[in-house]
């Protein structure tokens, strides 16, 4: 898996955040469109896409999208 | 001192009873002098509610409900029953975009299919006594209230409820009641398994001040009033929904 694709299937999931606002250095929970929802979608499409599993808590633990990538990468 | 709410003398079928609201429910009704047959998927965990029951002649039955096989071997096993409570059932936490035709075919088949098939046999093997009530347990979510994230969950008790209408109309004939009792939320292991996706607070902070009386359920609470349907107290009731919520629906 890599980081460039890892950050397109996670924008993605989002609805309203313009594609550029999301970079390996975002910090994924200040954006205005995260909530229980779209967390939600970030676990199912880390599941479907890496067939691996994740928890509220893993997301709660990591700040950038590229924390998750590597957190992610490692299981 | 006559009790209409005792069960005394009444063979109750509870299933999904090795834990949470199904376990209280088994224990409680077990304490209104009902002989009851637990039914669930984990032998352990089901003899661990046996010994909580009060009373003898209890009977435990192991079934996977999801197999039509084991309903049959479970409809056949048993004597005629006077009540059955319709307990046994799973979460599913996804949004609605990452739906996956084989979960939703699982979830409906352990929260609907299960229980109708269970119903359907119960009544071919003529093991419902005259006069006996079924209570199914589904949930103020997916009649009530709609949640994100639960929504293929909301989406099985929706139509397992709209078996409980038909079903409370054609048995009605044979004396035979039949009412679905909505629980709000009620912390069991059935919740861990979504807190372990959702986030925490979720469940705690934010869910607690949707209920007026400031707190969550308790098994038991739900458990007095499946004993209200399936004791002689509601001889005239069949076809509705009891709602335990602490309230929620006030919002």
């Amino acid at each position: 898996m890599n980081l460039q694709n890892f950050i397109e299937n996670f924008s993605a999931e989002f609805d309203e955040t313009p594609k550029e606002m999301f970079e390996a250095k975002t910090n994924f929970k200040s954006l205005d469109e995260w909530n229980s929802l779209t967390a939600l979608s970030i676990i199912s499409m880390i599941d479907e896409n890496y067939e691996k599993t994740i928890t509220g808590a893993d997301l709660r633990n990591h700040i950038t999208i590229e924390d998750l990538f590597n957190y992610v990468k490692s299981l | 001192m006559i009790n209409p709410f005792s069960l005394e003398g009444k063979i109750i079928l509870i299933t999904g009873a090795s834990s949470g609201i199904g376990r209280g429910i088994a224990i409680e009704c077990s304490k209104m002098g009902a002989t009851i047959i637990i039914n669930g998927r984990n032998k352990q965990r089901l003899g661990e509610t046996m010994a909580l029951l009060i009373g003898n002649n209890h009977r435990i039955i192991e079934a996977d409900l999801s197999q039509q096989s084991e309903i049959e071997k479970l409809v056949q096993a048993i004597p005629q029953i006077d009540g059955c409570v319709f307990c046994a059932g799973i979460p599913q936490v996804c949004p609605v975009k990452h739906f996956k035709r084989e979960n939703i075919e699982d979830i409906f088949s352990v929260n609907t299919i299960a229980p109708i098939m269970m119903t359907s046999e119960l009544a071919k093997r003529k093991k419902i006594t005259k006069g006996a009530s079924l209570v199914f347990i589904e949930s103020i979510s997916g009649i009530y209230v709609g949640t994100p994230g639960d929504v293929s969950y909301n989406a099985s008790k929706a139509a397992l409820n709209g078996f409980v209408k038909g079903a409370a109309s054609e048995f009605a004939l044979q004396g035979i009641r039949i009412n679905a009792v909505n629980p709000g939320l009620v912390p069991t292991n059935i919740l861990n398994l979504s807190n372990a996706i959702f986030a925490e607070e979720h469940h705690t902070n934010i869910m607690l001040n949707r209920y007026p009386l400031k707190r969550f359920g308790k098994p038991e609470d739900i458990a007095y009033g499946v004993i209200y349907l399936l004791s002689d107290a509601s001889s005239w009731v069949t076809g509705t929904n009891l709602v335990i919520d602490g309230g929620y629906l006030l919002n």
